[in-house]
């Protein structure tokens, strides 16, 4: 008979065992010989912490209680461990590149650096998994028991405390003596990981040892065994679809969230390749596990007396057949189980808590003033340190005041659906760019939510939830009853929780990540995560994380433009006085780089940037000019886009102008049209009602016949005097007119021009100063005299003075030569000063004969000979200036 | 006049930046469809895995718990022998660039 | 008793045909050449017919014709419209604004004087 001292020194031996690989481990990692502990198949069985006491003891309880469902618990992973191709291939890759340091810091890195997120997972991860370390206190505690009392099943709380508090004690030991001992970047543990390894070959051996006992011991072969299995209460599948497949899917899931899981998966993976040994290797190691637990339950239920506990069957069932060395090897496995994960799970809950809550908090507490320093060292090991035995106390006294609590798979899977929760947050991260922060964090806080309402609180027994809240609702609100929600009753209450929580939590998390908008720093660490493969061919390491100048040079380059780049850092490096062009990266350096930067790319982005390169984690050179080259092509898209819409509305505007001027000219057209139809149809009038009074008017006087006749004459005459103007000012317009250039003296022009305006009439005088009109003219003289003569003409006709006096001034200057015609009249109104020039523009209400062309034909001729026409205000008559440049008076045209 | 201008074709390949190449070596296409394989793989598990939930659970015409014993672990050998198989492929080379997901 | 025409005009040559061919069909013409004060003279004169050229100095017809229509003594005179512009918009403006008769210059004497004495016969029941 096994002693309960020769128990305690068995195990004590086995733990000083593991103490030993462990440090052995531990120095080979340090003389640099690690070969062996790199061995692929040192990575699968660190994995084996999946099957905990849970699976060791629970699972054969669980087949004796519920036939195959343990089995789903195996599945999942295995399928996981399969697809490796998939999922873990990524999260490997990520994680090795990334630094992370634990599933927490997964999902905060990945959505832009949260710690906000990382102190959520890191929460959900401890009340999830507290629970699950007090459960392996509670198996070691039982299998104690089991030498200790063989039968007795109930002895006194005190001793069992007692046990607790001495494996919980032991354990926080050997983690924090081997989970800190460094301090890694990469927080790789090689002692530990090599002391669970061996541990998972133990329970191995010590299950399939129990497992070929009662086969081939007691049941007398496969075949027999198969048999007795059908014969048994077992003997058929009865196994509900829903929790088959969902228990199937929950495991796979947790696999992937549980923090020990990702600790090892993830964090102490040294090699990709491990991964591909473990895709085969770790579902056999799994199927071995399971292999024989049904046996095992089937002669259990059989041998056993009833009511015994079926969760101790693997070392109850040795220990009623005489076999104690079996027994003992079979503690050891159940212990193994136990302390591996405690182990495991201590370390990367205290990564988490001492990362996200403990560090934060010192910090803010010491003014965020400790730059890498010794300091920070000391106060992060001393932080991991008491986050393990926080970790490791929590569990113990979930365990004090659960007080053992209900059958040990039932708390496993509570915990599963709990930390599965991380998933849709996880998967989204790493194959969904559109993911972000905020549908992260909503997603989790509300599947965190639904399970600690409709699972955890109810789990933990009656003292968590009132009776009436479970049976009726919060507050009598029957469709929020903990166990129905929404009504939906007759589901069982794990997979109703399950499907609540994953179903809104997915829901939440797409949504909100479609609605809302992501930081700069987010979007990249999101391109980073989703596209790990295309940035980057493996992990690289910065040279003991110091800045290199060349690297930010570079990076400088491809974002100011390499003159500039080029100069800031000259500039730099003459102000450090360096030799060199390249000044040395420090923080006044980094600091007028980063705002720079911030220029071009924004604050968040070159604060990320910056502080990637000098912090020498998670983001590789390439990355860093992937999204250089990335945002100038943007920027240079976003200038040729600017520049494309400016012409555009360059255009739009010259269209619309162009328009205008159309609609303009159509208008003048029609003005025009009506204006000559006018001016050709009233002469015409005249012309054809006095020619038909001539005709049909018997007994006209000859001095009628005569008057009329002239009329007629007068008529025809103003109609083709219209029509040479009309014709002159078409030719003058249209730029065709050729000029005659002569020379000649401005007097003798004026003398025709007068000659010819006054023909005939002596009621306008001209008042001339000869002597000022001798200047010598090269010019179109016709032309100039027809200008002159429509000036005369014009104050002949409209001048309403009573001896009407027209003022011809002559000035000249280096430049030009003004001719200016003043007459002694009312003038012309300002209102109408600016028609006057316009076609048919005629101002007085007398018919004066013109057709209104004379100014604007004058204008034309002006134009055309290099000067100018216009009125001259200031004066009481009617006054217009002539302008001639003083140098040949000749346009371009 | 065999020597077909090597230099030459490249050039006239230069201009576009070719990621993944149209076609493949014989190795190189292997491998990929090995990768699909890997792939493949957990689906088909899954799919095995999923037969039980068309198992009766009534007690007369159930299936007796040695066949669906053998069943399970069957697909779990046949599982982990596949896995074995492909990882010796995939091993055999690094990742080609952008391969993944 | 002699109907009275008044023109409204500002061609003199015109005016002086159109007073030429009416005086000779029995009738008084008067005669008017500012757009201003045109629609005083039609309340002074109080003609039988008035005929309005549309383009005169000051104001333009189809206003004249519009204010002559607003008030009830001149609501139901015979006017005649005389306008250069032949285009069928002018026709339009000047049916809308409620002219009698409408001809384009250039006329025949003969149009006018039936137009004329269509809208007041000259020997009627009036007197």
């Amino acid at each position: 008979m096994i002693t309960l001292n020769v128990l305690i020194a068995v195990c004590l031996t086995y733990v000083a065992f593991l103490f030993a690989v462990a440090f052995v481990a531990e120095r080979s990692a340090l003389r640099g010989r690690v070969r062996w502990l790199k061995a692929p198949m040192v990575y699968t069985l660190s994995l084996s912490i999946y099957c905990t006491a849970w699976t060791f003891y629970g699972a054969v309880g669980s087949a004796a209680r519920s036939g195959f469902e343990y089995l789903t618990i195996y599945l999942g992973p295995s399928l996981v461990m399969v697809g490796w191709w998939w999922v873990l291939r990524k999260l490997v890759r990520i994680g090795r590149s990334q630094r992370i340091t634990s599933v927490a810091d997964l999902i905060s890195s990945r959505y832009g650096k949260s710690n906000l997120l990382a102190i959520c997972v890191t929460v959900l991860a401890v009340v999830g998994t507290t629970p699950y370390i007090a459960l392996q206190l509670q198996s070691v505690t039982l299998s104690f028991e089991v030498f200790a009392q063989p039968g007795v099943l109930s002895p006194e709380e005190g001793a069992r405390s007692y046990t607790a508090l001495w494996v919980a004690f032991g354990l926080a030991t050997f983690t924090v003596i081997f989970g800190t001992r460094n301090l890694d970047a990469n927080e790789r543990h090689h002692g530990v990981v090599m002391a669970i390894a061996v541990e998972a070959v133990v329970k191995l051996a010590a299950l399939m040892a129990v497992g070929i006992f009662v086969v081939w011991g007691l049941s007398g072969g496969a075949a027999q065994t198969l048999a007795r299995i059908d014969a048994s209460e077992l003997g058929q599948w009865r196994m509900d679809g829903g929790r088959w497949a969902g228990l199937t899917l929950l495991s796979a899931a947790a696999f992937l969230c549980l923090p020990r899981m990702f600790q090892v998966l993830i964090v102490e993976s040294d090699d990709e390749g491990h991964l591909r040994t473990a895709s085969w290797a770790f579902p056999l190691y799994l199927m071995l596990m399971s292999l024989f637990v049904v046996p095992i339950a089937v002669v259990g239920l059989d041998l056993m007396p009833s009511g015994s506990n079926p969760d101790l069957f693997v070392l109850t069932v040795p220990l009623a057949m005489g076999q104690e060395g079996l027994a003992v090897l079979s503690f050891l496995g159940g212990f193994s189980s136990a302390t591996s994960m405690v182990i495991v799970a201590a370390i990367a809950l205290s990564t988490m808590v001492s990362n996200h809550i403990v560090m934060p908090i010192w910090l803010r507490f010491t003014g965020g003033g400790a730059s890498v320093s010794g300091d920070v060292r000391h106060v992060v090991l001393l932080s991991r340190r008491l986050s393990i035995a926080g970790v490791v106390a929590l569990g113990y006294v979930y365990y004090s005041l659960s007080g053992g609590g209900t059958a040990l798979a039932t708390i496993g899977l509570v915990s599963f659906v709990g930390l599965a929760q991380v998933l849709p947050a996880m998967l989204g991260g790493i194959f969904w760019r559109g993911a972000t922060r905020t549908g992260a964090m909503g997603g989790l806080i509300t599947g965190f939510a639904i399970w600690l309402y409709t699972l955890f609180l109810p789990s933990i027994g009656t003292g968590a939830l009132p009776e009436a809240v479970m049976s009726q609702g919060p507050f009598g609100l029957g469709w929020l009853q903990p166990q129905a929600l929404f009504g939906i009753t007759g589901l069982d209450p794990l997979m109703h929780a399950l499907l609540w929580s994953m179903a809104l939590n997915v829901t939440v998390f797409v949504g909100l990540s479609l609605t809302s908008f992501p930081s700069p720093l987010e979007r990249l660490q999101g391109a980073q995560f989703v596209n790990i493969f295309d940035h980057s061919g493996g992990p690289r390491s910065w040279a003991g994380g110091v800045a290199q100048t060349e690297d930010l040079m570079i990076m400088a380059q491809r974002i100011l433009g390499a003159r500039e780049a080029q100069a800031l850092f000259e500039r730099e490096a003459r102000r450090q006085g360096a030799r060199g062009t390249l000044p040395d990266p420090n923080p006044g350096f980094l600091e007028t780089l980063e705002k720079e930067l911030s220029g071009s790319v924004g604050a968040a982005t070159a604060h990320a940037m910056v502080g990637q390169i000098v912090g020498g984690t998670s983001v590789s050179v390439e990355d860093l000019m992937a999204v250089a080259d990335e945002s100038a092509q943007l920027m240079e898209y976003s200038a040729r886009l600017e520049a494309q819409s400016d012409e555009l509305s360059r255009t739009a505007r010259q269209v619309r102008e162009a328009n205008l001027k159309l609609t303009r000219l159509s208008v003048q057209k029609d003005a025009f049209l009506t204006q000559i139809s006018h001016e050709l149809r009233t002469p015409m009038t005249s012309i054809r009602a006095f020619s038909e009074i001539l005709r049909d008017s018997p007994g006209l006087t000859a001095a009628e016949q005569s008057r009329y006749a002239s009329i007629i004459h007068d008529e025809a005459i103003r109609l083709t005097r219209l029509l040479d103007d009309l014709l002159d000012l078409s030719v003058l317009e249209n730029g065709q007119v050729n000029l005659n250039l002569r020379q000649g003296l401005l007097g003798q022009v004026l003398d025709r021009a007068a000659a010819a305006a006054n023909d005939g009439g002596l009621t306008l005088r001209i008042r001339r100063d000869p002597r000022a009109e001798e200047i010598m003219l090269i010019t179109d003289l016709d032309r100039l005299s027809q200008v002159f003569i429509n000036l005369i003409a014009n104050a002949r006709k409209y001048c309403d003075a009573t001896s009407p006096e027209l003022t011809i001034e002559v000035r000249e200057d280096a430049e030009l030569l003004v001719i200016d015609f003043i007459d002694n009249g009312t003038g012309v109104g300002i209102e109408a000063r600016d028609m006057i020039f316009e076609k048919f523009a005629r101002v007085s209400d007398r018919q004066a004969g013109g057709a209104g062309l004379g100014l604007a034909i004058s204008r034309q001729i002006m134009t055309r000979l290099g000067g100018e026409i216009a009125y001259l205000p200031g004066h009481a008559g009617a006054a217009f200036r002539v302008t001639l440049p003083r140098k040949l008076a000749m346009a371009a045209q | 006049m065999t020597d077909r201008g090597e230099s030459g074709r490249d050039a006239g390949a230069a201009p576009e930046r070719i990621k993944s190449p149209l076609f493949l070596h014989r190795d190189s296409y292997r491998r990929r469809r090995i990768m699909d394989a890997a792939r493949f793989l957990p689906v088909l598990g899954l799919l095995l895995w999923s037969v039980p939930l068309l198992w009766s659970a009534a007690p007369e015409g159930a299936v007796s718990s040695s066949a669906a014993l053998t069943y399970i672990f069957g697909v779990w050998a046949i599982l982990a022998l596949a896995a074995f198989v492909l990882s010796l492929y995939l091993g055999r080379g690094e990742d080609e660039p952008g391969s993944g997901g | 008793m002699p109907k009275q025409v008044l023109v409204i005009e500002d061609e003199p040559n015109i005016i002086e045909a159109i007073s030429f061919i009416l005086s000779r069909d029995g009738w008084t013409v008067r005669t008017h050449s500012n757009g201003v004060t045109a629609v005083d003279t039609v309340l002074m004169r109080k003609p039988d017919v008035v005929i309005l050229d549309v383009m005169l100095p000051g104001k333009s017809g189809y206003d004249i014709l519009r204010e002559l229509r607003e008030m009830p003594e001149t609501s139901a005179l015979p006017i005649l419209m005389l306008t250069a512009r032949g285009q069928a918009k002018d026709r339009e403006l000047a049916e809308r604004a409620g002219v009698s008769h409408f001809m384009t210059k250039p006329f025949s004497n003969a149009e006018v004087l039936d137009a004329v004495r269509a809208l007041v016969p000259p020997v009627g029941g009036a007197t």
